[in-house]
């Protein structure tokens, strides 16, 4: 296959790659540019990556399952984003469900019946239903009310957090900032993952992200319900004159969109946690899941690519910081990914300007 | 109704910020382009001025001096990554939604980083004082808020210049037609509202608390945009659906003051303003208020 830049400039695939690649240039340039070095940062990425720590030679898996625990929310909160994407609509409510899922997975495990076996999977059902109530609820709003989902979904963002203040103090043993601890039944940690992986977190959340990838593929490529919704993400018109119903489409893929952030919420509040937390602010999975779905270009095998990428990140900030470069340049990399993304229809532009100096050269105007 | 008075100042410094930002976002969408950046930029005005005021106030700039400077850092520095918007919206056809929220990414970490290089800490040095009130308990940031209202109207709806905006928000292939550079007076609206939310965050910061922290925005931008859109794209509905959220906000410190009201958990308040904002915009649908051109890219000639 010869690689032409026609073809790089139409594949989704290397922009993405381009644009992550440009993202972390400027993050290099910025850190040097307050006199930092910037291998640091690139060693604290290997060593999140790979557990080896390049300075001293020592091995650590624990690193390894801390990046693919990170990764878990990332990429069940990208798969939130992504959804609603490709039906035409931009979720910035993941926090919010996220958020709702969280507070009522960890208000199952407090509250609910102590079962072995059944109690964890009561609190992670609830939290994706919870979630998807959330969203489902912006969906429907967006259909029957035409209240932009861009603005509804921050506001019920905010909702979420307070409401989630409100129903944890309430919460048994609950002080300032937490709850007493989980029963050993609500917990989802895997006692095998914690010894390959000399104590890190991971744990059986992964499995159930695993899952929703798949589920996510098999709905949107495979199903007419998908279909529905991506013709209505390419034309609502089109797709209204052929008879899907746009209206349940929208609604219904705010559910599911609403279901993963939940899904993520639920595996956090168990697995990362043995109490329940009193949020004072947005642990900002949901956000991050934007740029996530964003990079990943809305597709099941992007996302958890790029989620991956994130949840590395992520776990390189403790190691970052350790080593005098400050960890908030992981989101000025994340945030300069998406202003390139922003940017890729620029591309499109320089594609169009190639087409046209083509054309005219073809025709012979000067 | 001495204690509806006695309200009014917080009241107005809640809201002032507020109603700055979303007259901003209005101009900016009177144009044509979305600026849902508005929360970013007034973090990223909220740090430089805090982190101005600080320095300045340890190298001994007079009070009053250090404030000015501090505020209109605030305004320059929120109209240069507004630059970031204006680039990708209006010359490379950009989604507008995706370039905003990659500048409200890019200024949790920018604002922090900074905080870090400068004072080593993941918040700006506390500074010895801030705004202080006149002899009525009140602010100037209300002043600079009625200022920046006045203003916007007398621009927008009195001026030639403003209909010139105005019609590239409506219908910008119309405005070219009649020789108005379309790209330049989004240009313009974009970096107004980007002065403009930096400047609302210095005033955030100077009035409301003591130093920059990721919290001290908490939302603001994101009410302004949401008052927008509740205050039909006119200064007067605006300042009107600042108010509301504004007061809503402020109900959290009045409610300390009405024994009924202290029961209630604090987060109750802080729910109100997104409550009102969601049932206001529910009760206002239907009929569509918004520039008709808002949110899409114009390509000269193409249609």
């Amino acid at each position: 296959m010869k690689l032409s830049r026609e073809r790089l400039i139409q594949s989704d695939g290397a922009v993405s790659v381009l644009v992550v690649i440009l993202g972390f240039l400027v993050g290099t340039i910025l850190v040097a540019l307050v006199g930092k070095n910037p291998l640091n940062m690139y060693k604290a990425i290997l060593q999140a990556l790979s557990g080896y720590n390049i300075d001293n030679g020592k091995m650590n898996v624990r690193y390894i399952g801390e990046t693919l625990n990170y990764s878990v929310p990332f990429i069940l909160c990208g798969l939130s984003m992504g959804f609603a994407n490709r039906v035409g609509l931009f979720n910035i409510g993941g926090e919010g469900q996220y958020i709702m899922g969280m507070t009522v997975a960890q208000m199952v495990a407090l509250l609910g019946p102590q079962i072995q076996g059944l109690h964890w999977v009561l609190a992670i059902v609830c939290a994706v239903l919870v979630g998807s109530l959330w969203g489902g609820l912006v969906g429907v709003l967006k259909a029957k009310y035409e209240v932009s989902e861009v603005v509804s979904t921050i506001m019920l963002n905010y909702i979420a957090l307070y409401l989630s203040r409100i129903i944890s103090l309430q919460m048994p043993g609950a002080t300032t900032y937490k709850t007493a601890d989980f029963p050993e039944t609500a917990l989802i940690t895997n006692d095998f993952f914690t010894k390959i992986t000399n104590y890190s977190l991971l744990n059986n959340g992964i499995f159930m992200m695993i899952i929703a990838v798949i589920v996510f593929w098999f709905i949107m490529e495979k199903t007419s319900l998908g279909f529905g919704m991506r013709a209505t993400g390419f034309n609502k018109e089109a797709a209204r004159a052929s008879g899907i119903p746009v209206v349940k489409s929208i609604a219904l893929s705010m559910a599911i969109a609403g279901a993963f952030a939940g899904l993520a919420g639920g595996i956090i509040a168990l697995g990362s946690f043995k109490y329940g937390r009193v949020l004072s602010g947005m642990d900002n999975y949901g956000f991050d899941g934007i740029a996530v779905a964003l990079v990943g270009n809305s597709t099941a095998l992007g996302t958890t690519l790029a989620g991956l990428l994130f949840g590395m990140l992520k776990n390189a900030q403790a190691l970052m910081q350790g080593k005098q470069i400050p960890k908030e340049i992981t989101f000025i990399i994340q945030g300069m990914i998406v202003i390139f993304i922003a940017l890729r229809s620029a591309l499109i532009l320089y594609q169009q300007h190639l087409d046209k100096m083509k054309l005219q050269k073809e025709v012979g105007v000067k | 109704m001495s204690m509806i008075l006695g309200m009014l100042p917080s009241v107005l410094m809640i809201v002032a910020p507020i109603l700055i930002t979303a007259i901003g976002g209005m101009i900016c969408e009177k144009s044509g382009v979305v600026n849902i950046a508005l929360e970013g930029l007034m973090a990223i005005g909220a740090c430089t001025a805090a982190a101005a005021h600080v320095l300045m106030e340890m190298a001994g700039v007079p009070q009053t001096l250090s404030l000015f400077l501090a505020l209109f850092m605030g305004f320059v520095v929120g109209g240069l990554f507004s630059l970031i918007h204006a680039v990708a919206a209006i010359n490379l056809n950009a989604d507008q939604t995706i370039s905003g929220t990659g500048i409200n990414l890019l200024s949790t970490g920018v604002t922090i980083f900074a905080s870090q290089i400068l004072f080593n800490a993941d918040r700006t040095k506390e500074f010895v004082m801030g705004m202080q009130t006149d002899a009525l308990g009140i602010y100037p940031t209300a002043y600079i808020a009625v200022a920046v209202v006045v203003l916007s109207w007398i621009l927008l709806y009195k001026l030639p210049f403003g209909m010139h905006l105005r019609a590239c928000g409506e219908h910008p292939g119309a405005a070219e037609s009649v020789g108005i550079n379309v790209k330049k007076m989004r240009y313009f609206a974009v970096v107004s509202s980007g002065v403009l939310a930096g400047l609302a965050g210095g005033c955030v910061v100077l009035t409301q608390t003591i130093q920059y922290t990721s919290n001290t925005i908490n939302g603001r931008g994101f009410i302004a945009l949401a008052a927008v859109s509740f205050g039909r794209w006119s200064p007067l509905g605006v300042t009107g659906a600042a108010f509301l959220f504004g007061t809503a906000q402020a109900f959290t410190i009045i409610a300390n003051n009405i024994p009924a009201l202290k029961a209630l958990p604090s987060e109750v308040f802080n729910i109100l303003p997104y409550v009102v904002t969601l049932v206001a915009l529910v009760l206002s649908s239907g009929k569509n208020y918004a520039p008709r051109a808002a949110g899409k890219p114009y390509e000269k000639g193409a249609s």
